[in-house]
């Protein structure tokens, strides 16, 4: 059955780079356009989701984004539920990426804790919540990451926690550096942590990025900007908060996760559950 | 999953956004053994395996691919063992990685049903190049009148009902392709 395709297929570090190779200042401009575009597209009236799949200034973006409108469905049976997890199902170590090998890491250490919540505010408890993320200097340990920085070998940069009761969360970590690409010539990531969430619901699930206030980078970076509202980009932004930040050892940001239920997803509180 | 409610209040919280899935997730979404949702060795257990494509028709090798089903007998795992595999509990979620070809597979058992609906997967699909995920559903190829009733199938012109249908083996396994654009695009879902 494997490897039914007759193809002979490109090896996959070959395709990370874009093939027109354009500056930064097109790209800047493109995204400028689009928005402006979007704007008046939702002025009109058309629905749009948050995240445009069709945004040419991410260029791996333009075969890889689907043309047609999604269908628009109830969800059924299977839909409603969502992978069970576990408090045991993660052990204590795998939320601290500082405490994974022998040596601790090099760069500035940080917390980020939030809570997970769904489209009514409340508390999503015993989700799974994964995070991947570059160094402190800016290289993935991804073997296809071909970035000239050092790895760290005492940073893997992969996490995983359970959310508790109230549907908290917390990683300690090292601050990721920006991260440089090869979608246009120049190209920079603002840094940022991965992030892939479950909720009650299979359609709640969800995969984003966590960015840090005040970087330069953002309105340059094609992959943040695929959103196309400010609002929804403000709140990829973990929020400094000092009452995280530990005395002597680590900056702490909060940043809060909420999944889209659709109405369908409602459901009355269990008995003696006051949410 | 709790009582369902006649009257839903108005949402209060606006929804994060999604972001790309990124080149890098496979060190940080791996866990052993993440494609088999049912033991390879246990009984009724098949493989459900496919190419995404992208819309030029090239396989996509940095992809992932996620399911969700019932059992065999329509209902719905509630165990906890998804993370950690016991080699017995049918946990219905498995997670897949794109080869370089393309090519992703489970091991998993054909989905039954309760109360007489189609029985489908869920899929979640996510790319390096696809800036948020998406959502599709899986059906068994077998025909019946529950298939031919389907809403959502129903719904659909012949050619895009044929993307959420997967196909039969021989061997009685399952084949399904993806693609992401294209003449044969699937057909995704928004809720």
């Amino acid at each position: 059955m494997a490897h039914e395709s007759n193809t002979v297929t490109a090896a996959p570090e070959s395709l990370l780079a874009a093939p027109d190779q354009v500056s930064q200042r097109e790209i800047t401009a493109e995204i400028h356009e689009r928005h402006a575009a979007f704007g008046r597209r939702a002025t009109a009236g058309e629905s749009l989701p948050r995240t445009m799949l069709d945004f040419p200034p991410y260029r791996s973006s333009i075969l890889r984004h689907p043309t047609k409108n999604p269908k628009l469905v109830d969800p059924e049976t299977i839909e409603l539920f969502s992978p069970a997890y576990g408090q045991r199902d993660v052990a204590a170590v795998e939320s601290d990426l500082t405490l994974q090998h022998a040596g601790e890491p090099l760069g500035e250490r940080m917390t980020v804790s939030g809570r997970l919540l769904d489209s009514w505010g409340r508390p999503l408890r015993n989700q799974l919540i994964e995070i991947w993320q570059a160094n402190a200097a800016g290289r993935y340990i991804h073997q296809r990451d071909q970035h000239p920085a050092p790895l760290d070998p005492n940073f893997t940069g992969a996490g995983r926690v359970i959310t508790d009761e109230a549907g908290r969360y917390r990683f300690t970590t090292i601050k990721p550096g920006p991260y440089p690409w090869k979608n246009h010539v120049n190209a920079w990531r603002p840094a940022h942590i991965h992030f892939s969430v479950f909720g009650q619901s299979f359609t709640q699930r969800i995969v984003t990025q966590m960015y840090f206030p005040g970087d330069p980078l953002f309105p340059l970076d094609p992959i943040y900007n695929a959103i196309r509202d400010q609002r929804d980009r403000d709140r990829l932004i973990g929020a400094y908060d000092h009452d995280l930040t530990e005395p002597e050892f680590s900056m702490g940001y909060r940043f809060d996760i909420v999944v889209d239920g659709p109405n369908a997803t409602w459901f009355e509180p269990d008995e003696g559950e006051h949410p | 999953m709790t009582k369902r409610s006649e009257t839903v209040p108005p949402k209060t919280h606006e929804a994060t956004a999604g972001q790309t899935v990124g080149p890098f997730f496979a060190y940080g979404t791996t866990f052993p053994k993440k494609h088999e949702v049912a033991f390879p060795h246990s009984p009724g257990a098949i493989v459900l395996s496919g190419i995404v494509f992208d819309g030029a028709g090239a396989p996509i090798p940095d992809a992932m691919v996620e399911i969700f089903a019932a059992d065999a007998d329509g209902s719905v795992p509630r165990a906890r063992g998804t993370l950690n595999r016991d080699d017995h509990t049918f946990t219905g979620f498995g997670r897949a990685f794109t080869s370089d070809e393309g090519h992703y597979e489970f091991w998993t058992r054909n989905p039954g049903s309760v109360t007489g609906e189609a029985p489908f997967f869920v899929a979640i699909v996510y790319a390096r190049g696809l800036p948020d995920k998406l959502h599709t559903r899986i059906y068994l190829p077998e025909p019946s009148p529950a298939l031919d009733a389907d809403p959502l199938l129903r719904s659909l012109e012949p050619n895009e009902r044929a993307t959420l249908i997967a196909q039969r083996t021989p061997a009685g396994w399952l084949r399904h392709d993806i693609h992401l654009q294209g003449e044969k695009e699937t057909v995704f879902l928004a809720y």
